[in-house]
């Protein structure tokens, strides 16, 4: 294989996978994926469930099946893939105007104001190598977190697993581990499992949410939980874990409106497995070691409408960016973010000269894209995706304002932690009402 | 299987490997017994990492002149062996007025037990050292002479040299009692069977009390399990340079902030006497009076980088100076009898096996040196400490170091396989975990659980239900899927 590429694209998930067709679409020439994977399709390939597909196909589809659509179409195209291969490090930014150690046309010539990427590759198949290219799209996806992220205390003994690995034992490795399951943490993956080891002839005893409201979607509530008489309990959790070699019980505990524990509610509930939904985070390692900016709220890089970091020429997708709820919004980012790597690699970006910052209003805990650039988004609309504190179950407004001025104005139905709200913002719209460069996004009730 | 040995040790926890590692330079039969599915897995592999100075312990006891001289022997045998260990130096931190007064008395004590290069230095001085030190500091006692170690690779590296140079070392094997013949011990049932010995060596850790009990020794002698709690940092968070110490209160020596040889922070230990001697577990009570404490010296510490909490069990005695118990029991030949090794344990690890060696020839027994004694071990491949060029020189002539399974900590396949089939066998996920580092990063095994139990599988030829985290009873996955459920 060579090793200079115009768009490389790490991680072949739905994100990658998207980013990677997009900019071969675009025009762009040499594009590689990196999946440390054996397969294409990343965490879809676990997803048996249905339930993926809705916005992008108008279908309800298992996950493996939109996988596939997206496999099909990157194996029509020259693109490159590299399977079981980790990428290491992501070095060497030439800096503008400095003599390219790269050969080849369009390298960082002398005035050129775009920086290239040396990129380090492991792989048992193509060894230890470093590959150039001229743009990334980041798409490594998210990861769990685990029982120390909510520093549970107790033993260490075996059974205590978190929903996404049983998913991965249970659906590809074609194993079960464990016979009577208590699942802390409503989210979206531990209800589908509660459903899915209950089909398996596995007893769920609960699930258990220290949160007072559902953080999974209501949809999953009803199809895992309710049609299953599996039990939901909310202000509770998991006060500590009992059995020396393999989980015994766990003793649960009430929490009070602070979250802190409820003295004497304690209750031991004998299980020999644990599976913990508590949450997931961007998997942005690599991106660090690149100097990317994260946003503290989302975990992932501060983006702007084109998924651009602030490292000009390396692009975002997916739930590397923030935890999205429906797979079809993490294919759309890939688009976005692998035309526009396609037009930096080919030189067809526009630069922008004035940037508009999103900023955090009433009940919002996070915004993406963080900011605007004000050239790129006239006649243009673009999405903006908002995570809110607190639910609320009546009609909202979602505002975007300026000082006390409401720019633009959008009603839902309900707000909710568990549900991220898009909204497509009309450019043209928002720069005729706007005078400065910072706008505040809000979410509250309609009065 | 050998029935008969010269030497029996019971338990392979840092001081029965040590004292293994130094018989082996002899001609011996040596039986090295360990009732866990792996060595070291008591308060050796749970404790704070650190090669103690010295400057502590009272001046009067075996405790203070042992960790002296084995913290001096630590860095030729980590040399020889290869483990890591740095002499990072420590600090005992006074904050405010009223704590820097007690820094006199501690360090006239370190002064009397021969600390080497022991000083108090200024505020400033220890500063500038480290920055993210509360700035309400006063000043500190330095000890130069300190070290971090990585205390599980150090009991195995040990372990490991004594196993080469003909230790026959017996995993999941637990002492039952003695045999007996005339007063004298001549041997030890176990659960795997009797063996004759003409030394027993009571290296049993937590349990060395009711060892010794089984013998008719001591009887008085209890050990009062005191478990300490520890927590441990994301290293892309927060970093340090050093051991730093509180001023100490009572019998321990506080809850101290240190690095660890993988450069995350951890802090710890409390001390809470339990009943049940394999109670490991961690509580809110201890995680909250841990992380304040550390707090007071390093105030930039937050929870949410901490990455895994642990307990470890210290062996602590009732006697009432709480020295070293190491002894020739006058009441009954044929044992070494050793307990209350708790803090400085590890540090005094080389001097303890060494004072053995001594208390054996001044009883009389002749100890003929061997010729071909080998002090290193062949060295490991570690991916993750290797430059560009001898990672991809190390793939191209095995392409399994080129699979990375644990992508927090980048380990590789290879590193994996060698663990497995090493001289002192990885059988179960943490005994490779232990041996590989995998599993510790910020996703704490999520990932690589399953490749992992594959790779096990595969390798002991043995089914993927059999593969379990730390021996019988542990295992991870209880049938296929459509498989009908069984009672087990």
């Amino acid at each position: 294989m060579k090793n200079y590429y115009d768009v490389v694209v790490i991680g072949g998930g739905a994100a990658g996978m998207a980013a990677a067709i997009e900019a071969k679409n675009t025009g762009a020439k040499n594009i590689l994926i990196i999946e440390r994977n054996d397969e294409l399709g990343g965490i879809l390939q676990q997803c048996i469930h249905n339930g993926f597909g809705s916005i992008v196909f108008k279908k309800d589809l298992p996950g493996p099946t939109y996988a596939q659509y997206y496999i099909e179409q990157v194996k029509k195209t020259d693109i490159k893939i590299m399977l079981n291969t980790m990428v290491m490090d992501i070095i060497n930014i030439f800096a503008p105007n400095s003599p390219s150690p790269a050969r080849g046309e369009g390298w960082g010539e002398e005035g050129d104001g775009r920086k290239n990427f040396e990129l380090i590759i492991s792989s048992s198949i193509y060894g230890y190598k470093t590959l150039k290219t001229k743009s990334i799209v980041l798409a490594m996806g998210c990861r769990e977190r685990t029982r120390a992220q909510i520093r549970l205390p107790g033993t260490r003994p075996a059974g205590v697993f978190t929903a996404g690995t049983v998913q991965r034992m249970v659906n590809i490795e074609g194993f079960i581990p464990g016979k009577n399951f208590v699942i802390l943490g409503s989210g979206d993956i531990g209800m589908i499992m509660a459903r899915r080891l209950t089909l398996e002839g596995c007893h769920v005893e609960k699930v258990l949410e220290i949160m007072p409201f559902l953080t999974g979607l209501r949809r999953n509530y009803v199809q895992c939980l309710q049609d299953f008489n599996i039990p939901l309990e909310l202000k509770t959790t998991v006060n500590r874990i009992i059995g020396d070699n393999r989980v015994q019980a766990v003793e649960t505990i009430k929490v009070d409106e602070q979250l802190k524990p409820v003295l004497g509610t304690e209750q031991i509930i004998p299980c020999d497995t644990l599976l913990l939904s508590v949450g997931l985070i961007p998997e942005n390692e690599l991106s660090i070691k690149a100097g990317i900016e994260l946003d503290p709220f989302t975990g992932g890089p501060i983006v702007d409408e084109n998924m651009c970091t602030n490292v000009p020429g390396i692009y975002a997708a997916g739930n590397v960016i923030n935890i999205q709820d429906l797979v079809d919004w993490v294919s759309e980012t890939g688009v976005v973010a692998g035309k526009n790597a396609a037009f930096y690699a080919m030189k067809e970006e526009e630069l922008s000269s004035r940037k508009i910052i999103l900023q955090k209003g009433e009940n919002v805990r996070s915004v993406v894209p963080q900011y605007f650039n004000q050239d790129r988004i006239k006649d243009k609309s673009v999405n903006l995706q908002i995570r809110v504190i607190q639910p609320i179950e009546k009609r909202v407004n979602v505002q975007l304002y300026e000082d006390k001025k409401v720019i633009l104005n959008f009603k839902k139905n309900y707000a909710r932690p568990a549900e991220m709200i898009t909204i497509k913002v009309n450019g043209d719209k928002l720069l005729n009402g706007l005078e400065g460069n910072k706008l505040k996004v809000s979410v509250s009730e309609v009065i | 299987m050998k029935k008969h040995f010269d030497f029996i040790i019971i338990g392979a926890g840092i001081i029965g490997s040590m004292i293994a590692r130094f018989l082996s330079q002899y001609h011996a039969d040596i039986l090295l017994i360990e009732k866990e599915s792996d060595i070291g897995m008591g308060a050796s592999s749970a404790n704070t990492a650190i090669i103690h100075a010295g400057h502590d312990p009272d001046p009067r006891t075996l405790k203070a002149k042992l960790n002296l001289m084995g913290n001096k022997m630590w860095g030729n045998i980590a040399d020889e062996l290869g483990i890591p260990f740095s002499r990072t130096g420590s600090y005992v931190v006074a904050i405010g007025n009223e704590e820097f007064k007690h820094l006199q008395p501690l360090y006239e004590n370190g002064k009397k037990n021969g600390v080497p290069g022991i000083k108090i230095v200024k505020r400033d001085f220890i500063l500038k050292a480290e920055p993210l030190l509360n700035p309400d500091v006063k000043g500190a006692i330095l000890t130069p002479s300190a070290g971090i170690i990585d205390p599980f690779t150090a009991t195995l590296a040990v372990c490991e040299n004594a196993v080469r140079n003909g230790v026959n070392l017996m995993l999941e094997t637990e002492f039952v009692d003695f045999i007996l013949k005339d007063n004298k011990i001549v041997g030890i049932q176990t659960n795997k069977g009797t063996f004759t010995s003409r030394w027993i060596i009571n290296c049993a850790g937590i349990y060395s009390d009711e060892v010794m009990h089984k013998a008719g020794i001591r009887t008085e002698f209890k050990i009062i399990p005191r478990r300490g709690e520890y927590m441990i940092f994301d290293r892309s968070k927060i970093t340090l340079n050093s051991v730093f110490f509180p001023v100490p209160i009572k019998e321990t020596k506080g809850i101290l902030v240190t690095t660890t040889t993988h450069g995350n922070v951890i802090i710890g230990p409390n001390a809470d006497v339990i009943n049940n001697k394999e109670d490991k577990s961690t509580t809110h009570q201890g995680e909250d009076y841990v992380f304040n404490n550390a707090k007071k010296m390093f105030p930039s510490l937050d929870l949410k980088h901490v990455i895994s909490q642990f307990s470890g069990i210290r062996a602590t005695g009732n006697n009432l100076d709480r020295d070293f118990i190491i002894e020739i029991p006058e009441k009954i030949k044929g044992l070494i009898n050793l307990g209350g090794i708790d803090s400085p344990g590890f540090a005094s690890a080389p001097a303890i096996a060494d004072n053995v060696v001594n208390l054996l020839k001044e009883s009389g027994e002749k100890l003929l040196p061997k010729i071909n004694w080998k002090a290193q071990n062949p060295a490991k491949k570690c991916f993750r400490e290797l430059s560009y060029k001898q990672r991809a020189t190390l793939i191209k002539n095995n392409s399994a170091y080129g699979n990375i399974i644990c992508r927090c900590e980048n380990i590789t396949e290879g590193e994996i396989l060698d663990a497995i089939h090493s001289i002192i066998p990885a059988r179960t996920y943490d005994a490779v975990k232990r041996r590989t580092w995998l599993g510790t990063g910020r996703c704490q095994g999520s990932f690589d659980y399953p490749k992992v139990i594959n790779i096990l599988a595969k390798e002991l030829k043995v089914p993927l239900t059999d593969i379990n985290k730390k021996g019988k009873g542990s295992e991870f996955l209880f049938r296929q899927t459509k498989d009908l459920e069984t009672n087990s």
